[in-house]
């Protein structure tokens, strides 16, 4: 199980995550809000790839900040843009670098390869130039290359922004079928509708815990304030979305 | 199949050859013709590498595509050559460098680059008494065969930029959002390989 525990971080003095604590055993948790409420800190803290500044993100309870290694084989992590997380040049090649080091054979490391690949429908991709696939393509390979290690939990930052309908459907449908309790960081609310729990980020806070057709309702209500009565002093904005770590 | 002239898929007799055993073939073929020295032969040669492309299962235009960028510079080569030497001395030259260009680019094509980089990372294995990493030998190369398309992308979202806003000539001023698109995607990736446990 994830748990945050009064977890706070902040970039160059500006603290996007406030004593926030959640224990997040739900199958299926959605995370919405505004770009720059800290959802994305709040994924990279449940992978180990940032450890907070004061309280504690814990798996099993194991602290990120002594077993980030171990975490991060144990949680996936899909991020926004599939392109920056392409390493290999090839399809084929860039699943299977994941399962280096993993002590299987290569015969096994094969065939985890193909079988990944046929699922995720990149079967005949496999030796093609991992760029020149469609953004749709792209992100299916990312989803590919993290799922190929097999993690029991995988958190995904904003996988569909990128995408147009057709490729938001079928990552829809392939999360949707994944057996791994999902942690899905998402601005498409129509993700969210079977999902088991959403949480609503803002500023750097969780404003509302529930479930999905109430949260999504709370946050579109929250949104329609923010524009009504937009606060004086907005936080700046960093280009691209979330405050890079 | 790309423009890095990466590996393309096929299943002939050339596409078993262990990796080592090509490069191997490689060098010894590019000696061979250099030690020889004939020009006639040298041309000979390269013409045999260029009909290598087709009998390898590989159309002919990948041969053509392979020795299209140096023919600039083996025109030069010749230019110089015939007029301050001789023209077989011309001939040899460029004939024995389209032989070593024709050929790499056969083993590139018909070679995938995890294999190449597994061979790199034996052959670096001796490096680990000084402290190096094999494995970090081949995943530095890795990236940086990543790292060509990512350039190409980065500077055409910034010349479309640049164009977009209708500015002509200075194309000096492309250089800065080049390269701070670059740090960007460099950092990117780089927290990408650690939540993918490949650091």
């Amino acid at each position: 199980m994830l748990q945050l525990e009064n977890v706070t971080h902040a970039y160059d003095g500006r603290t996007v995550l406030h004593d926030v604590s959640a224990d997040l055993t739900e199958r299926r948790i959605g995370v919405i809000g505004a770009n720059g409420s800290g959802k994305s800190t709040l994924a990279r803290m449940l992978n180990g790839l940032l450890v907070p500044d004061s309280g504690r993100v814990l798996l099993d309870g194991r602290d990120t900040r002594r077993y980030a290694k171990e975490i991060r084989r144990r949680v996936g992590f899909v991020f926004a843009d599939p392109g920056t997380q392409i390493i290999m040049p090839t399809v084929g090649e860039d699943v299977e670098i994941g399962l280096r080091g993993s002590g299987l054979s290569r015969i096994e490391i094969e065939e985890r390869v193909e079988r990944i690949l046929r699922r995720h429908g990149l079967d005949g991709h496999r030796d093609h130039p991992a760029h020149l696939l469609s953004g749709g393509q792209k992100q299916m390979l990312a989803l590919a290359s993290v799922l190929v290690t097999e993690p029991e939990i995988l958190v995904c930052d904003e996988p569909t922004t990128l995408l147009d309908l057709r490729n938001v459907t079928m990552i829809q449908r392939t999360l949707r079928t994944l057996p791994q309790q999902i942690v899905l960081l998402t601005h498409h609310l129509d993700t969210l509708g079977d999902f088991d729990r959403v949480l609503v980020m803002d500023e750097g806070r969780i404003v509302f815990d529930g479930v999905p057709d109430v949260a999504v309702a709370h946050y579109t209500q929250l949104m329609r304030r923010r524009l009504d009565d937009p606060p004086r002093e907005e936080p700046p904005e960093p280009v691209g979305g979330e405050p890079a770590p | 199949m790309s423009m890095l002239g990466l590996y393309v898929p096929g299943d002939s007799a050339v596409y078993r050859i262990p990796v080592g055993a090509k490069l191997l073939g490689l060098f010894g073929a590019v000696t061979a013709v250099i030690v020889v020295g004939h020009p006639w032969t040298a041309a000979a040669a390269a013409l045999g590498c260029a009909l290598l492309y087709p009998l390898c299962g590989l159309p002919p235009r990948y041969a053509w595509r392979t020795l299209r960028p140096v023919l600039p510079f083996l025109a030069l080569i010749a230019l110089f050559q015939a007029f301050t030497g001789d023209w077989q001395v011309a001939l040899r030259v460029c004939a024995q460098l389209a032989v070593a260009v024709l050929l790499s680019g056969l083993v590139t094509l018909t070679t995938r680059v995890s294999e190449m980089l597994a061979l790199f990372e034996r052959l670096a294995r001796p490096l680990r008494f000084v402290g190096v990493r094999p494995e970090r030998v081949a995943l530095v190369l890795a990236l940086t065969v990543r790292a060509i398309p990512m350039v190409a992308s980065a500077w055409r979202a910034s010349r479309e930029a640049y164009l977009a806003r209708g500015l002509r000539g200075r194309p000096h001023l492309m250089v800065v959002p080049v390269i701070v698109g670059l740090v960007r995607s460099a950092e990117a990736m780089g927290e990408a390989m650690t939540a993918r446990g490949v650091d």
